[in-house]
Order: C-alpha cells, then structure tokens, then sequence
C-alpha cells in the first residue's frame, strides 16, 4: 500500500500505538512509556507525553485512543481534584484507580483505551493497577500495555523480580520499552519514565543516546554517509 | 461525586464505535448494543460430592490468544453459603461480584437470622443476565453457581443470555465438551473429598492439554454447611512422555 494511494492516514483517528509499563520497587512504582502518536501510518507527534498526572502522588499511563485516554485522564484529575478536598488529604492510588475504571467499564462499548494507574500512597506504599480494554481492573506488582507490549512479555516474564531497587526498576523500565520499540511500528521516539516515592515525583527521559542498542541496531554519528560510502565493501545481502 | 459518574454511564444520545447508531424517523438516534469480549477466563467446573460443592478454575484471564494475567482469581464466595465462578468477560464477572456482595450486605443488614441461600442468588444471577440480554448488551459471562443451606446442595449454571439449569455436575466453556463426559462417567452423589478434588484434577488436566486459553495453576472452591473455602494456587503434574510421543513422524516425514 503505497503512501500515496491510500490517504485515510490523513483522516484517521490519532491512536497511541504505544508501549507502557508500570513497575513496583521496593519503595514505590516506576511508570515507563514511548513517544508515538500515529494517524495511521503518520506519526503525528513524535514527542507525546503519554504520562500523565492525575494527582500530586498518582500517575496514569495511557495506551489506545489518544482522544479517549484524554478524556478519561481530564475526567479522573477532575474527580480526584474533588475527592481531595471532601476527604481532606492526598487520594489513594486505588481510589484513581476505580475512578478509572469505572469510566472505562461503563462506556466500554464507546472506549478504546487501556491505561496503567500507578503511585504511592501511605497506605499501600507503591501500588500499581492495570485497566484494560473492558475495564477490568488488577492491582499488580508490574504490567504492561499497548501494542508494543506482545513484544515483551517473554522479556518481563524472565528479567522481573520482586523487591528490586529503584535503579534496577528504572533500568528494567528503559530495556523494555526499548526492547518493545525497536520491533513495534506503534511505538518509538524517547522513553518516558515517571518514578514515584515518599519523597516525590522525578520525571526523565531516554532519547537514542541514552537508549541501549539491540539486534541490527547500528549506532548513529560513527561514520557520515560519504565516509560510508568510501568503506563500502562490496557485497552485501547475499542470499 | 455519585452525579457526577452516573453522567459519565452509557447515554443513548451517544454515537458509538461498535455499535451501529442511525437516525430514525422520529429524529432520535437508536442504538443496538452488542459487546465483545475482550479480558476473558475460560473453563469453569463445578460437582456435588457428599459433603457439599466442589468448584473448579484456573487463573488465567486472556486478551485474545495472549494468556494476559496469570493470578486472576475467577471463584469468590458469596455470603456465607455458596461460591461463583465465572468464565467470559472478567470486567463484567468484576461488576457482578460487585453487585452479589451489594446484594448479600443488604440481606445481612436486615440482621433478621435470615440469609439468601444459593437458590435465590441464582435467580437473582439469572434475573440480571436474562434482562441485559432483552436489551441486547449482555454481560458476558457464563456462571457456575454452588451452594449448601440447611444440608441442601445446590449446583447451577447461568449463561450469558439467561439460559439457566441445575444439574448435579456442570461446566462452562471448553469443559462442557471436555470435562463433562469424564464426569458423566465417573461422578457418583457419595464421593468423598478426595475422590471428588481427583476426579476434578483429572479434567482440569484435560483442558490444560487441549484448551489453549488455559495454564497449569488452579484453585479449587468447596463449599459445605460449614462455609466457603477457596484453595491456595496449585498445579497439576502433566505427561509428555508417552511412548507415541518421542519420535511421532519417525515413519511419515513432514506430518504432524
């Protein structure tokens, strides 16, 4: 399907491809997400922030209908914002969490949005909840989503281990989705991290330089074209 | 807060993905519902033996082909006298659970010695399902509902359109056609515990082989007079060493 014969990419609803993942440590929950937003096969924003705050202590990652996944997020901050004030403290990460997905259950036929809820709380400490497509809601010590995510099931289900530090969470957080991007169409740009804690919110980000490289990866900035070209050796891709 | 969820719940005047919605003639737009199921858990099993009921599941919920969550535990008790299990849509096993322990509070608040037994939650079960299906937004599920009260057993099933039947071994999905002839075959009303958790191993062990959807981790529920146990995770020991096994296309190369 060549780019120009076919021009519902112009037309078609902005989906978050997407790979998330949301990971518990020892002392809180690491959020992780890519940066694509597609039209089709347009990326239309190469830089999204798919992490969003809902509250101060509370996070979301959100996967599937960019339009939808706003929406809920908007909704849910709202809520939230009021529950804050009637409750007179900070919400519980599974008080977003139900908020969530009561949302999502209830419109479940108008929705297309699977989201991650993650943060902490004093009374759970780090509690990640995963919502997706149907509004099913798990409390889970790490999960993941989007349509990167059938890439790094096997990956997950071999590098995660309960009761891991805050760096090898993060580090375990950047691999995957990284992993996830380099085979995903639906996924790419920089991985965004949000990491949550006692102490607070820190927020980072992982472009090329920083992101390990995988299978047929080659590093960029090594050899300009021209100087690829004087090192060409002849044959390649030889059956 | 209640107001302003209840706004956020489906609203006819609502153009949807799945559904088909076009102007009538009156002006109003009308919409027929019919979900898909998306997070789902297979095979329900469920027997009487002498005791009481036994209820069987594994815990995996899928997403399509993808054995999605691996710890979802589709048996819960309800009240004190009978346990649920369910296969389908788990979003919607969630929101019926949610509406059983609404329901067996309100019956506990009467705190008049009275509790609905299994019988009446299963019309109540059957109520709910059979009504979402004449609106045609069904909740997706396929129920096993056990229960014992007062030294009866009680065994149902209610699928997701409102078909509903007792029966002294029953099973959704995938054990209908694989678990129940084993059943038929060897269920008797006397069997002991052990006999009747064996007995169900053994289809479990069928459906593990033959059910793609399913794994290799369980829980089982029993209920008696006494109340409602649901089972730590477990799994069953499996075979792969028949003697057919080893060398399957030795004398047909490329076959399966």
């Amino acid at each position: 399907m060549a780019l120009s014969d076919d021009s519902s990419w112009m037309t078609a609803a902005h989906s978050m491809g997407t790979t998330i993942i949301g990971v518990e440590y020892a002392d809180g929950v690491v959020l992780g997400a890519d940066s694509r937003t597609t039209t089709g096969i347009y990326v239309a924003n190469r830089a999204s922030d798919k992490i969003s705050k809902l509250t101060d202590n509370v996070y979301i990652c959100r996967s599937g209908s960019a339009a939808d996944t706003q929406v809920i997020s908007d909704y849910v901050r709202y809520l939230l914002h009021q529950h804050t004030i009637v409750l007179g403290e900070q919400a519980t990460v599974k008080a977003a969490a139900k908020l969530v997905r009561e949302i999502a259950y209830s419109n479940k036929s108008f929705l297309e949005a699977g989201m991650i809820v993650g943060g902490w709380d004093k009374h759970e400490k780090g509690s990640i909840f995963g919502v997706p497509i149907g509004g099913t809601l798990l409390r889970v010590p790490f999960t993941i989503g989007g349509s990167g995510s059938t890439y790094i099931f096997g990956f997950l289900d071999q590098a995660w281990r309960p009761g891991m530090s805050k760096q090898e969470a993060q580090d375990l957080v950047v691999k995957a989705v990284s992993l996830a991007m380099a085979r995903d169409g639906g996924s790419g740009g920089v991985v965004r991290t949000v990491t949550i804690s006692s102490e607070g919110v820190t927020r980072d980000y992982f472009s090329h330089d920083r992101l390990p490289k995988w299978h047929e990866d080659i590093p960029a900035g090594v050899s300009t074209a021209l100087e690829a070209l004087e090192n060409a050796n002849g044959e390649w891709m030889v059956v | 807060m209640e107001h302003a969820i209840e706004a956020f719940k489906r609203e006819e005047s609502l153009g949807a993905r799945h559904s088909g919605a076009a102007a009538a003639s009156d002006g109003k737009i009308h919409i027929e519902r019919t979900q898909y199921p998306y997070v789902t858990g297979s095979s329900v099993l469920g027997i009487k033996y002498k005791d009481g009921i036994l209820l069987a599941a594994d815990m995996a919920a899928s997403y399509g082909s993808t054995k999605r969550y691996k710890s979802f535990q589709r048996l819960k008790p309800v009240g004190k006298h009978a346990v649920i299990g369910a296969s389908g849509e788990m979003s919607d096993f969630q929101q019926i659970s949610t509406m059983l322990d609404e329901l067996t509070l309100r019956d506990q608040m009467w705190d008049d010695s009275n509790t609905l037994g299994p019988h009446e939650i299963h019309s109540y079960l059957n109520r709910i399902m059979y009504q979402r299906r004449n609106k045609f937004d069904p909740l997706w599920n396929n129920i096993i509902l056990g229960g014992v009260k007062n030294g009866k057993k009680y065994l149902g099933v209610v699928s997701m359109i409102g078909v509903h039947f007792e029966d002294d071994h029953v099973a959704t999905g995938f054990g209908q056609h694989l678990a129940r002839p084993e059943l038929r075959k060897q269920w008797r009303a006397d069997m002991t515990l052990e006999e009747g958790v064996r007995l169900l191993e053994k289809c479990l062990l069928v459906l593990y082989y033959r059910d793609r959807s399913s794994i290799n981790k369980y829980q089982i529920a029993k209920v008696t007079e006494e109340g409602v146990t649901i089972s730590s995770p477990f799994a069953i020991e499996t075979n792969w060493d028949l003697e057919a096994f080893q060398n399957p296309t030795k004398n047909a190369e490329g076959s399966w």
